[in-house]
């Protein structure tokens, strides 16, 4: 028996793996990159499985599907905002149906350590009418891969894995299967009226998804993964991790009545027993009340009341954990060495010494110190922390590829300098299409491409638009070569930074400027330039 | 039996170095493990904190829950403050002294050594100081994980393979680094205890600890230097305040 120690999002990428992967896809975003790079590291070790990043989460899921249709199992990876990208290939994906297994593995980020929501992925496994299977510890988020792959070709849908952050990024040790399954041989679905969703098509191949939803329901009853114990009056739903915290509080001996609930769509059957059972029910989920609210309905249950976070006994906000599970328990905290410090100095996470980001920013500040109170519309990156001080030098970030749509928009309205700032691996993810409208309409604004060639906040992953890419396709977008300016971010280069992007300030209409010097990270790692 | 340790630190002092060898041991020893990290953001210079968790029972949480744990593991001082309320009544808190300034608001080091001095569980040590004597200011992790490793249910070996396996491909030199930044980690540990127990008081102790050449830090002398303590204060204060590195042995000759 071999055990290995592994982050559950590792233990995601080798269950895949053993269950015959060929191919994985996805676009770095935690807390879900490190699916991605344990299984690029096996590829780079083993081969024979496709491992290379894509430019976004969209592309991530339609080369997956491509995979799936050539009968191949095919995983893909994304942090749960990802999956909002990628939701039109998505939500087709559950009318097209699969071919070979196809599985997506989401992690959410409830506490938002990393993100900018905390937006629960069960709606959309719900929304698309798929499986969804929420592991609660590491060794399930191998296991479940398996049962994941199965499903998906059983049944001709995509599957979800839905991971939260504190399962992604803990380590536990895990045992493997002696021998992995084999790939699946190449053989592509020629079934073209299920993939060309052409609405007389579509129409059918929806109906066959909606006629699939009792054998989903029959298989979630099924699930060793939902178990059901009947004991006391009081019941409790534990749903994905939340059963850790749930048993790390409980005497072994407890008297309740306890739901596992790991295997969506919900076990109707299963719940209604419980909810029989009972006159009181704690729902334990991490995320947002998604089983609580189904359970509840529009106007409550008549003979038992049903607790969570939406009744206060769990923040309705938040990552759930074993203290706030401890309190809705009704149980007493335990005694402690001290109480919480009040006052004690935070620590926020800062751009490293040196970093190309902080030259770039500090010359934009000054070119723009003419104007009152200027805006700059900016994006997801380790640049975002120019956000805080001493910077303080961009004033938006909402979603990948933002900063530029933002601004276009702000410029349509009137407001000058319409400033965008935005990362090489950013601008690839989501801001081509926004800079090429821009351009294409002529409207004056300013994008700041900060090209750092690599992806630095997910640790340095590659970037599909950097260096001669970058240029090639800022020029390829049609703006005037004179508006397209290079300039080197270094603190020698201050005064002629400063004077290029006033400039560029200055000029009426569309302007890109190349702030370009590697991250030292990626330098350190790679011994890139 | 179960321990629970938060090892918290600042983005970049090796957290979850310490993690990966307190981890792998663990595993070696056949043992039931844990560990929450934190990735991403925070990692840039921020606060980062880890809950390791291993026993030889099943373990639920990722989390530690307030007042379970057994240990505070910090490679900076302020960074205990932070987390101290998830300490069991009894847990003790073994830190470097050596702050790491990355924020306008830091306060007065001497405030912040006196606060952490009302532990009584309790290992001070001044990592930079040790790490340099070891070779590499970046060691500063491996020394507090020794000085924690008296405290700690697995053995000298268990972890010291680890610190190896972990090194490995940095190549001998950096191995031989970080074992000896663990060791000398482990000593003064040891040796700051030992005056500790004996009725040296924690700032005292630590103050000692860093007029002594690290290297040679033995706590087969803590005995001596408490009892020298006791018996000359006024000899021990002028001790203190020189300067030049004394070897620990020498409170033979001092008694
Ligand atoms: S990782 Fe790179 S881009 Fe990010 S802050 Fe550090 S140097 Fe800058």
């Amino acid at each position: 028996m071999q055990r290995q120690l592994l982050l559950g999002d590792e233990a995601v990428g080798l269950g895949a793996v053993h269950a015959g992967l060929s191919g994985v896809y996805g676009y770095p975003g935690t807390p879900s990159t490190e699916i991605f790079e344990f299984v690029e590291r096996y590829a780079k070790k083993v081969g024979n499985i496709h491992a290379f990043w894509s430019t976004n989460e969209k592309v991530a899921y339609e080369e997956a599907l491509g995979m799936s249709w050539a009968g191949k199992r095919a995983l893909v990876c994304m942090k749960h905002v990802g999956l909002n990208v990628a939701a039109d290939a998505f939500m087709n994906s559950a009318i097209t149906g699969t071919n070979g297994g196809l599985v997506v593995a989401v992690a959410d980020d409830p506490g938002m350590h990393s993100s900018q929501n905390e937006q629960d992925s069960r709606y959309y496994a719900q929304f698309a009418l798929i499986p969804c299977l929420e592991p609660h510890d590491q060794q399930e988020c191998y296991d479940m891969m398996f049962d994941a792959f199965e499903l998906s070709e059983a049944l001709s849908t995509p599957v979800m894995i839905r991971l939260v952050t504190r399962i992604a990024h803990s380590r536990s040790a895990v045992v493997t299967v002696p021998e992995p399954r084999a790939q699946n041989d190449l053989e592509p679905n020629r079934d073209i009226k299920k993939w060309t969703l052409l609405p007389s098509n579509a129409r059918v191949q929806y109906q066959h998804l909606t006629e699939k939803q009792p054998e989903l329901l029959r298989q979630a009853e099924e699930s060793r993964y939902n178990t059901l114990t009947l004991v006391g009056k009081k019941g409790v739903i534990v749903c994905g991790l939340a059963a850790n915290y749930f048993y790390e509080n409980v005497a072994d001996d407890h008297d309740l009545s306890v739901l596992t609930l790991r295997h969506y769509p919900l076990p109707t059957a299963k719940i209604r027993t419980l909810v029989e059972h009972v006159d009181e029910l704690l729902v334990l989920e991490d995320g947002y009340p998604l089983v609580e609210s189904t359970i509840r309905g529009l106007f409550g249950l008549q003979n038992v009341t049903v607790k969570g976070r939406m009744t206060g006994e769990l923040p309705r906000t938040g990552e759930l954990n074993p203290d706030l599970v401890r309190s809705a328990l009704g149980l007493a905290p335990l005694d402690t060495a001290r109480e919480p410090q009040e006052s004690i100095a935070g620590r926020p996470p800062s751009l490293c010494t040196g970093c190309p980001h902080t030259d770039t920013f500090k010359a934009l500040n000054e070119a723009l110190d003419t104007f009152d109170n200027p805006q700059v519309f900016s994006d997801i990156g380790c640049y975002t922390l120019a956000a805080l001080p001493p910077l303080e030098a961009i004033h938006s970030c909402v979603a990948m590829g933002a900063s530029i749509g933002m601004a276009a928009g702000a410029a349509h309205a009137g407001y000058s300098p319409a400033v965008a700032a935005i990362g090489d691996s950013t601008f690839s993810h989501g801001g081509i299409t926004p800079l090429l409208s821009a351009v294409q309409q002529g409207v004056n604004l300013n994008v700041i491409v900060v090209d750092n060639s690599t992806v630095g906040m997910t640790g340095t992953q590659r970037s599909m638009s950097t260096g001669q890419t970058l240029d090639q396709i800022v020029l390829g977008t049609g703006i005037d070569p004179a508006h397209m300016r290079i300039i080197e971010p270094l603190p020698k280069n201050h005064d002629a930074n400063v004077q290029v992007i006033r400039e560029e300030l200055s000029y009426q209409g569309p302007s890109v400027i190349i702030a370009r010097r590697a991250c030292l990270e990626a330098i350190k790692r790679h011994k890139v330039s | 039996m179960q321990e629970n340790i938060i090892l918290a630190g600042v983005g970049g002092q090796g957290i979850l170095s310490i993690a990966y060898v307190v981890d792998n041991a663990a595993l070696d020893a056949g043992l039931q493990f844990k560990q929450a990290e934190v990735h991403g953001m925070s990692q840039r210079g921020g606060a980062v904190q880890s809950h390791l968790r291993y026993s030889d029972q099943p373990i639920h949480s990722d989390l530690i829950p307030l007042g379970r744990a057994d240990m505070v593991l910090s490679v900076e001082p302020l960074e205990v403050l932070r987390y101290w309320h998830y300490l069991a009544p009894d847990g003790w808190v073994v830190t470097s002294v050596t702050p790491y300034v990355n924020i306008p608001d830091y306060p007065p080091i001497d405030d912040l050594l006196e606060e952490l001095a009302t532990f009584a569980n309790l290992v001070l040590v001044d990592a930079g100081q040790v790490a340099r004597a070891a070779g590499n200011m970046r060691a500063q992790n491996m020394v507090v994980l020794g000085a924690a490793s008296n405290q700690i249910e697995l053995t000298e070996d268990q972890l010291l393979k680890h610190v190896e396996t972990l090194f490995l491909r940095k190549g001998e030199k950096v191995v031989e680094v970080n074992r000896r930044a663990f060791s000398f980690g482990r000593a003064v540990g040891g040796f700051y205890r030992g005056l500790n127990d004996r009725g040296v008081g924690p700032l005292e102790a630590l103050a000692l600890c860093r007029r002594l050449d690290p290297a040679s830090i033995d706590p087969v002398h803590a005995e001596a230097w408490a009892s020298f303590a006791a018996a000359e204060p006024n000899k021990l204060r002028e001790i203190l305040a020189g300067d030049g590195a004394i070897a620990c042995d020498q409170v033979t000759a001092l008694a």
